[in-house]
């Protein structure tokens, strides 16, 4: 692999930029590999990018129904921030944030993370009390997070409309300065980039249809639409799908898939500084460095693998964009899409071992997926290697609905994750 | 936005007037304090997540308030057939269902709906 560097551009800025090499191989699967991984967005190639790196492991193939970026990765608001209520959470997202810092250096591949903070908006006494406590919580567990009034929340997002007689009143917020975004689909390519270059085989448009089991119940390797692929291990990484994927090994995983969707306006000049969301109305926006709002909106009800949702569910999210950001409401929204979210009963996500053995699963991130990729992939990774979970995501086990040992966020995190 | 078949308004309507409320047919143990751990997951915890036909309860919220269920293909969205709570599972002749729903147009044109009424 070729480094970028200022350097790389000049040289090709002199041959009219016909050295650059493709940025990953697309190669023929071998017969078996030591470790598969099922699904190609942004946890899996990470995973096997980390395995690769830091446990030598390099004989391993990302398998992909679709392709790079297709998924939940290319599908999601980009929202990166560690602010949550358990240590089990904190833990995790924060081992992620951490990792996001110097992801650009790692891959040698510009995945434009920026901390450019998210806030959350306090519309009630409730709200109020509970980012209080979250930032409480956080601060405790040297994590960034901080109380800011009305004023200091303007002062910091101009265009907020914090006046009294406002449809959704502001009366104070929480804001996560080193949590902000990063470009999606640079992520999923850096990733599959930096793996692919350590010898990892990258295999899209080839969708799972069996994983073969031998006689002590143990894994085998995988069926395939391109046939039957041996492995030892095998991690399944397959969001939206993975209660699919983990039927195949007879393996129940307590998931619900749901559509999410998220739209983007028309392209505009600079004039959105941060992340902000709004549990209680239901509204997240940041501007992209294109200029376009990204927006995300809310879950369907019901279970779902359109990747489609309600327009009323959209409908909803622009209503409170409107009101909370007034000068808002001329701009015109250019596209919309769904993703399938896989959502757990405590809305906490889950890693770990299963009961058949060489079979690994890392699912149920729901609706916040995307600012966890590195940490997930990193400690997935470790998971992988070692058989056992590292001890940041010693929490998530599958065995946590038998025991009781919930990390119950979907009460701490109210809606947005 | 979904239009669905209340069995009891015998009327399509729209989504907002319902609350899903989860898979169908699913019973609570009678013993449920001397149940193991396991077998309490699985009740509490574990659900199909079918992709394809899913039997599922809604509730006609602003509407009659009753539960009712119903299958739906969960690739599509279609309902393929709505039926009364209490009722044991119907069983819905998939094949040809998903052959109608392959044949019928996917997207509601203008031609199909506003040019009908007008």
């Amino acid at each position: 692999m070729r480094k970028y560097s200022v350097f790389a551009i000049a040289r090709e800025a002199m041959r009219a930029h016909k050295g650059w090499e493709a940025q990953w191989t697309s190669p023929e699967p071998r017969s078996s590999y030591d470790v598969i991984i099922v699904g190609a967005g942004g946890h899996g190639l990470g995973a096997a990018y980390y395995l690769a790196k830091e446990h030598g492991i390099t004989n391993i193939a990302v398998i992909e129904k679709g392709w790079l970026g297709g998924g939940n990765t290319g599908r999601n608001t980009t929202i990166i921030r560690s602010n949550y209520l358990y240590e089990e959470s904190m833990d995790i997202y924060e081992h992620s944030l951490k990792l996001w810092e110097g992801l650009s250096q790692d891959l040698n591949y510009n995945v434009m993370y920026s901390p450019r903070g998210v806030m959350m908006l306090s519309h009630n006494v409730h709200d109020q009390q509970v980012f209080k406590r979250h930032i409480n919580a956080n601060r405790l567990y040297g994590i960034d997070n901080e109380w800011m009034t009305p004023e200091q929340a303007k002062a910091f997002v101009p265009v907020l409309d914090i006046s009294k007689t406002a449809r959704y009143p502001i009366n104070g917020a929480a804001l996560q300065r080193r949590g902000g975004t990063a470009r999606h689909d640079a992520v999923s390519w850096g990733f599959a980039r930096a793996a692919a270059d350590r010898g990892v085989h990258i295999i899209q448009n080839c969708e799972v249809t069996g994983i073969r089991r031998g006689p002590g119940g143990e894994v085998q390797g995988v069926e395939t639409s391109k046939g039957f692929i041996g492995a030892k291990k095998i991690g399944v990484s397959a969001a939206g799908h993975s209660s699919v994927v983990m039927e195949m090994a007879g393996v129940r995983v307590p998931l619900a898939s749901n559509p999410l969707q998220a739209l983007v306006s028309e392209p505009m000049k600079p004039i959105f500084p941060c992340v902000v969301m709004s549990n209680t109305v239901h509204a997240y926006i940041s501007q992209s460095d294109k200029g376009e709002l990204v927006i995300g909106a809310g879950t369907d009800q019901y279970n779902s693998y359109s990747q489609t949702g309600g327009l009323q569910i959209i409908t909803h999210t622009l209503d409170a964009i409107c009101e909370l950001f007034p000068m808002f409401r001329r701009v015109k929204m250019m596209r919309q899409w769904g993703g399938i979210t896989d959502n757990t009963p405590d809305r906490s996500p889950i890693q770990g071992i299963t009961p058949v053995p060489g079979l690994f699963v890392n699912c149920g991130w729901g609706t916040g997926g995307f600012k966890a990729t590195p940490g997930s992939a990193n400690l997935f990774a470790h998971l992988i290697a070692k058989g056992e979970p590292h001890k940041l995501a010693a929490g998530l086990t599958l065995d946590r609905f038998r025991t009781g040992r919930l990390i119950d966020e979907a009460a701490a995190a109210a809606v947005a994750h | 936005m979904l239009l669905i078949h209340c069995p009891y308004c015998e009327e399509d309507r729209s989504e907002l007037e319902f609350r899903w409320a989860g898979e169908a047919h699913v019973v609570r143990p009678e013993n449920i304090a001397a149940i193991s751990d396991e077998e309490f997951a699985e009740f509490f915890f574990l659900r199909n997540n079918e992709k394809g036909l899913t039997y599922e309860r809604w509730r006609h919220i602003h509407g009659c308030g009753r539960f009712f269920n119903a299958a739906r293909d969960t690739v599509s969205d279609r309902f393929l057939m709505a039926y009364k709570a209490g009722l044991p599972k119907q069983p819905v002749p998939v094949a040809e269902k998903f052959a109608a729903i392959a044949e019928e147009k996917s997207v509601e044109t203008w031609e199909q709906t506003e040019g009908d009424a007008r």
